[in-house]
């Protein structure tokens, strides 16, 4: 039982960080629909990282930075070309499954090392929950960090609130003399190092050696995971643990012979995904606070 | 610092010279980035680019890819146009294979080519039903059609996986997942050229390419349709004013554009393939959305665009068997190639200024 939940956990956890990488910069109206791309070249990256360095955990900074790698390109083009971003997020997803295919072509066949548990003191002897909770890996005790943090970054900073006002209303916000630009950029990136971080973890800990498009749609996942939470931090947690409990039921009822047909187990994320969508779209009014409102329009103004 | 400045009027000129320049930027980094991962950068450029060119069967070859890219590309053009983003063409072209595929195994004996109008039509319903599900959930509970015809492409690839290994499977396929072969009714002959025999695969379904551009011309430019549609994506603000039903055209193109997507799975799976098996499409849908941009979103553009990006994919084969490199590079081109057509709008818009200082 433990293990299953574990296993749920892992499967969750770069779902989990894209998406709140995600949520961060569609707060400041930028929409990337290039986080399956950008997943993509944090797991790349991270492959090859740790098979030249041996290292597991460079294998983290490297999906990170070629996740701000590829929202460095997408913010060049959306926010300074002021292209659309819908299809400038479709493009990069485009690129970025050509560039790890082209990279990823002399990795085939090697595997890595995954990342270490690490046992929190005390706090792992505490039964059941301990093992599931306090026996994790570096990402993991991150990815929640990270949630925690932007919860109270988004509500109670200063810089939150300006991050908010950019992506709901960037004329005003630009009146008042924010940097608008420079305010998408950032949030861009942080986006990408989320999703690079989550693409690395897939062959950092699920499947330790490069297949073409390894991600399996998980970019995807995750952009409808940020609508899913209806943008409020935690309910991204809840999500993505139902996505990997999904994920993980399917494959169980593949391997202990469910008699229903495994191409149609291996649909319920998607089937799933597209449930939620509707659940929560129904109850999205347009008003809705939390949706940012200038979000995907580009901003024209200079800066 | 580089600021933008707002044009009077849209530039003529870059309307014909962004797509170029586009190209020309495009082999640029990409010769950057295969130089940088240690590939010989110019014979790269050569297979990619010219050795589809090197003898009429692989030209017309070029022809046989572009077949399926341009009709769905014209349909993804009608979405694109009014804002709808379907990027589930690759799934809405697996589903109108298996619905035409299902009725051409029905019928094991039919030999009259006849029988080809019912297969593109079940394909065209086939495409647009699947196209329907996005559009009915947009529409009644505005759920995000990007991200809900994206996911049914994941779901009709593991259907017709199912279906052709399941109950479709022939069992005289020695356990291969395959179907029976179509019945003759249901095939697309290629095209026999007088005293030359066969070009390469070049086949009928190139003729519906042929009545699809100026059908398509007619409906954008000369019909009330069309012009909706212009109005929908260029000025939303005034089609509201001027009445027209926005949900009602989304749900249009979301099923013209399926039902395209869909009789280009039946004429490529009639014309190359015969039978249905797991992977029927290589990628057409998504990299339909490439020519759709790439032909600045009309239908003559779309058909020249087709041309292009079907010789690159062919290139990038032939650089697959002579230099190992990976088929999925042509994704890098087609990125890039995106990226700078998407500029090339804005400096349609905007002039550029650059100006001193450090803001």
């Amino acid at each position: 039982m433990d293990a299953l939940v574990l296993t749920i956990i892992a499967t969750s956890i770069p779902l989990l960080l894209a998406a709140t990488g995600e949520l961060i910069a569609e707060k400041s109206g930028v929409l990337n629909l290039g986080v399956e791309g950008m997943m993509l070249s944090g797991a790349v990256g991270a492959l090859g990282a740790v098979l030249w360095l041996n290292n597991p955990y460079y294998g983290i900074v490297a999906g990170a930075l070629s996740g701000i790698l590829m929202a460095s390109i997408f913010s060049i083009f959306t926010i300074n070309f002021m292209t659309n971003q819908v299809a400038t997020g479709l493009g990069l997803t485009i690129f970025a499954t050509g560039l790890t295919g082209l990279a990823g072509a002399p990795l085939v066949g090697k595997t890595i090392t995954s990342l270490p548990k690490i046992e929190i003191f005390l706090l792992s002897d505490i039964p059941v929950v301990g093992s599931i909770l306090f026996k994790q890996d570096f990402v993991a005790y991150l990815s929640i960090a990270i949630i925690i943090y932007i919860s109270f970054f988004l509500k109670y900073s200063k810089s939150g609130i300006i991050l908010r006002a950019v992506g709901d209303d960037h004329q005003s916000a630009h009146s008042v003399g924010y940097p608008v630009k420079k305010i998408r950029w950032y949030a861009t990136c942080f986006g990408g190092m989320c999703a690079g971080i989550g693409g690395a973890y897939i062959p950092l800990v699920l499947t330790p050696h490069w297949s073409e498009g390894m991600t399996a749609g998980r970019g995807w996942i995750a952009l409808a995971l940020v609508v899913f939470a209806s943008w409020i931090p935690w309910r991204i947690i809840v999500g993505a643990l139902i996505f990997g409990g999904i994920t993980i039921a399917q494959l169980v009822g593949q391997a202990r012979g469910w008699p229903i047909p495994s191409q149609l187990l291996s649909m319920m994320p998607y089937i799933a995904t597209i449930i939620a969508l509707t659940m929560i779209s129904g109850r999205l009014s347009k008003n809705n606070s939390a949706v940012p409102s200038s979000l995907g329009k580009p901003f024209f103004g200079s800066q | 610092m580089i600021t933008f400045i707002p044009r009077d009027k849209v530039s003529k000129n870059w309307i014909i010279i962004a797509p170029i320049l586009s190209i020309v930027f495009t082999i640029f980094f990409g010769l950057l980035i295969f130089t940088f991962l240690g590939y010989n950068p110019l014979e790269t450029l050569y297979q990619i680019f010219v050795s589809p060119f090197s003898r009429i069967d692989r030209i017309s070859d070029i022809l046989v890819k572009a077949c399926p890219l341009i009709i769905i590309g014209t349909g993804l053009m009608l979405c694109f146009k009014s804002n709808v983003w379907n990027i589930g063409a690759e799934g809405q072209f697996i589903m109108g294979a298996l619905l035409a595929g299902f009725i051409a195994l029905s019928f094991p004996n039919i030999e009259t080519k006849f029988f080809l109008l019912i297969t593109i039509l079940a394909g065209f319903v086939g495409g647009a039903l699947w196209a329907f599900i996005p559009a009915i959930l947009k529409t009644k509970l505005n759920v995000n059609e990007i991200l809900v015809s994206l996911m049914l492409v994941y779901v009709a690839m593991l259907f017709i996986d199912f279906i052709v290994r399941g109950p479709l499977r022939d069992p005289m396929s020695f356990g291969f997942p395959l179907s029976k072969p179509y019945p003759d009714g249901a095939l697309i002959n290629k095209i026999p050229f007088p005293g030359i025999g066969f070009l390469g695969q070049l086949h009928y379904g190139i003729l519906f390419v042929l009545l699809l551009i100026p059908v398509s011309w007619i409906f954008v430019n000369k019909t009330l349709g069309g012009f909706k549609i212009n109005v929908l994506g260029s000025a939303p603000q005034a089609a509201k004013f001027a009445g027209f039903k926005q949900n009602s055209i989304t749900i249009t193109v979301l099923l013209l554009s399926g039902g395209l997507a869909g009789v280009a799975g039946v004429i490529e799976v009639s014309a190359n393939i015969g039978q249905l098996q797991p992977e029927v499409s290589f990628g057409y849908g998504f990299t339909a959305i490439i020519v759709a941009f790439l032909g600045r979103l009309t239908p003559v553009g779309i058909l020249f665009a087709g041309i292009i990006i079907a010789t690159v994919k062919l290139g990038a084969d032939n650089a697959q068997m002579t230099m190992g490199i990976p088929k999925v590079v042509t994704g890098l081109f087609e990125g890039i190639l995106l990226f700078f057509l998407l500029t090339g709008e804005t400096l349609q818009k905007y002039k550029i200024k650059w100006s001193e200082g450090k803001k």
